[in-house]
């Protein structure tokens, strides 16, 4: 490919876990262009852009607010003009408009709806306490995500989880079952957020970053 | 359906090497722990942990070099214990590629380094591994104690009020060794598992004294219908005797209704 700018472009909030996620990309996709960055330039010049997240909104919201909100106004632009992004985790939870976990911090509004903590003390059907935070495979069901297989297991740890507006018609595409049914992935033109880590999820992990890869950034 | 119930075989390492082997028929190498985790992950393991039994600095420095090769080409949870004594080593471990690090001793000797690490990395990174004994091995009631050192120290501690408290100050997972069916292949102790799964509000994870494929499902059978409630089951000589592997186990568990995850392999 004659393009000469990184094909993908991996946001560092500091909130750890980014040598996973560069790993499973390196294991999924090869020998692929990536630069690991937190300078809005990048993103801006970047053909796609992963953000990865494990860790707490607050701290992912400020990391997006420095420097007069910089690296915010790159990524939303990043996804008004139709440019692949893949969110994992917070980096899906920041597309929202804020969460529970940090009042009074943003998220980047991409997206209408919150995101909601797990209920505490509900009971699944042999009585067993359902246990926060959500860690460990559980099955995602999907609907019309060329990236994601209708079922599929794929490994989770969070605590909270995103509940878009509900004019936002059509943008869960996935859900998992918790205590509660909650949504799993979102997906709209480019966007792909996933509230589990791929980079955990053995092989339906790495399939799904390579499918990510050729339908949305390698066309 | 919830979250699944997780088998993560345990990988002992000495000197970067695995100890008593795996008998793997496809391995070339069955002492490398690399190619060890990495053929359980091919087989299904839902986690793989490696307890780290070498003492000396060198001894570490080799365990960081196994640990990042291992995450290079295994993508599963990746929990490594054994010798940790301070947050330099947690720091270590985790920048090397571990997802986890589990603690056993130095919790008890510094029961802070649990806030600490849970603080830095958040609980769902640090399990605290505790090794128990019963007090009266004939009567569960008379309650079991904590022991570090492999079973050697008795520490004094009420292993139930532990867990609880290890919990408290923030382990995420507790990895709960019966030290009396510990190498047995009798089975897991149910009634510690039951009485610590009573107690915490995060996953436990059982081990000590599997021999069969029926006590794995008794470990995470649900506490109502008589099993240990356990949220995943760790086996070590089992799985590396090559007497039953990884899927077989999972199929096994699946055909009596337990919640595991599909491989391809298990579809």
């Amino acid at each position: 490919m004659s393009d000469a700018r990184p094909h993908l472009c991996m946001v560092d909030l500091g909130m750890g876990n980014l040598r996973s996620v560069e790993r499973a990309l390196r294991a999924a996709l090869g020998d692929v262009s990536l630069v690991v960055t937190r300078d809005p330039g990048a993103v801006r010049e970047a053909r796609a852009v992963i953000v990865p997240g494990q860790g707490a909104f607050g701290e992912c919201s400020v990391a997006l607010a420095r420097d007069g909100g910089a690296l915010a106004r790159a990524l939303v632009d990043h996804i008004a003009a139709a440019k692949p992004y893949l969110g994992i985790c917070l980096g899906l939870q920041v597309l929202f408009e804020g969460s529970e976990e940090a009042p009074g911090r943003g998220g980047l509004g991409v997206f209408k709806g919150h995101v909601r903590r797990f209920r505490e003390g509900m009971r699944d059907d042999d009585g067993a306490l359902v246990k926060i935070p959500h860690m460990g495979w559980n099955e995602v069901r999907a609907e019309g995500v060329p990236c994601l297989p209708a079922r599929g297991w794929f490994y989770f740890v969070h605590s909270y989880h995103v509940v878009p507006a509900p004019d936002e018609a059509g943008l869960a595409r996935a859900t998992a079952s918790h205590g509660e049914t909650f949504v799993a992935a979102v997906s709209r033109a480019s966007v792909l957020g996933v509230q589990f880590h791929p980079e955990k999820s053995q092989r339906e992990g790495l399939a799904l970053i390579k499918r990510f890869y050729d339908t949305e950034v390698d066309r | 359906m919830t979250v699944a119930r997780r088998l993560i075989p345990c990988l002992d390492v000495k000197n970067g090497r695995v100890v008593k082997g795996v008998r793997f028929v496809e391995l070339r190498d069955a002492g490398d722990p690399v190619a060890c985790a990495a053929a359980y992950d091919r087989d299904g393991a839902d986690e793989i942990t490696f307890l780290d039994i070498g003492a000396t600095h060198e001894a570490r420095d080799i365990l960081l070099d196994v640990v990042a090769r291992t995450a290079d080409q295994v993508f599963v949870p990746l929990t490594v214990g054994g010798g940790i004594r301070a947050r330099s080593d947690v720091d270590a471990i985790l920048r090397a590629g571990a997802d986890k690090v589990s603690i056993n001793s130095a919790a008890v000797k510094t029961p802070e380094l649990v806030n600490e690490v849970a603080d830095a990395y958040g609980r769902q990174a640090l399990v605290v591994a505790i090794d128990a004994r019963r007090v009266n091995p004939l009567d569960p009631a008379a309650g079991w104690r904590v022991y570090t050192h492999g079973g050697r120290v008795d520490t004094g501690l009420d292993a139930i009020a532990w867990a609880d408290e290890m919990a408290r100050r923030g382990a995420g997972e507790i990895l709960l060794t019966s030290m009396d069916r510990d190498g047995t292949g009798e089975g897991y102790d149910l009634a510690l598992v039951r009485a610590v799964v009573e107690r915490v509000a995060v996953p436990v994870i059982a081990s000590g004294g599997v021999g069969t494929l029926a006590h794995l499902e008794e470990g995470v059978r649900p506490i109502a219908r008589g099993g240990g409630g356990a949220d995943a089951a760790l086996a070590a000589t089992i799985f590396h005797d090559g007497h039953f592997s990884l899927s077989e186990a999972k199929a096994y568990l699946r055909a009596r209704g337990v919640p595991v995850r599909a491989t391809e392999e298990g579809r």
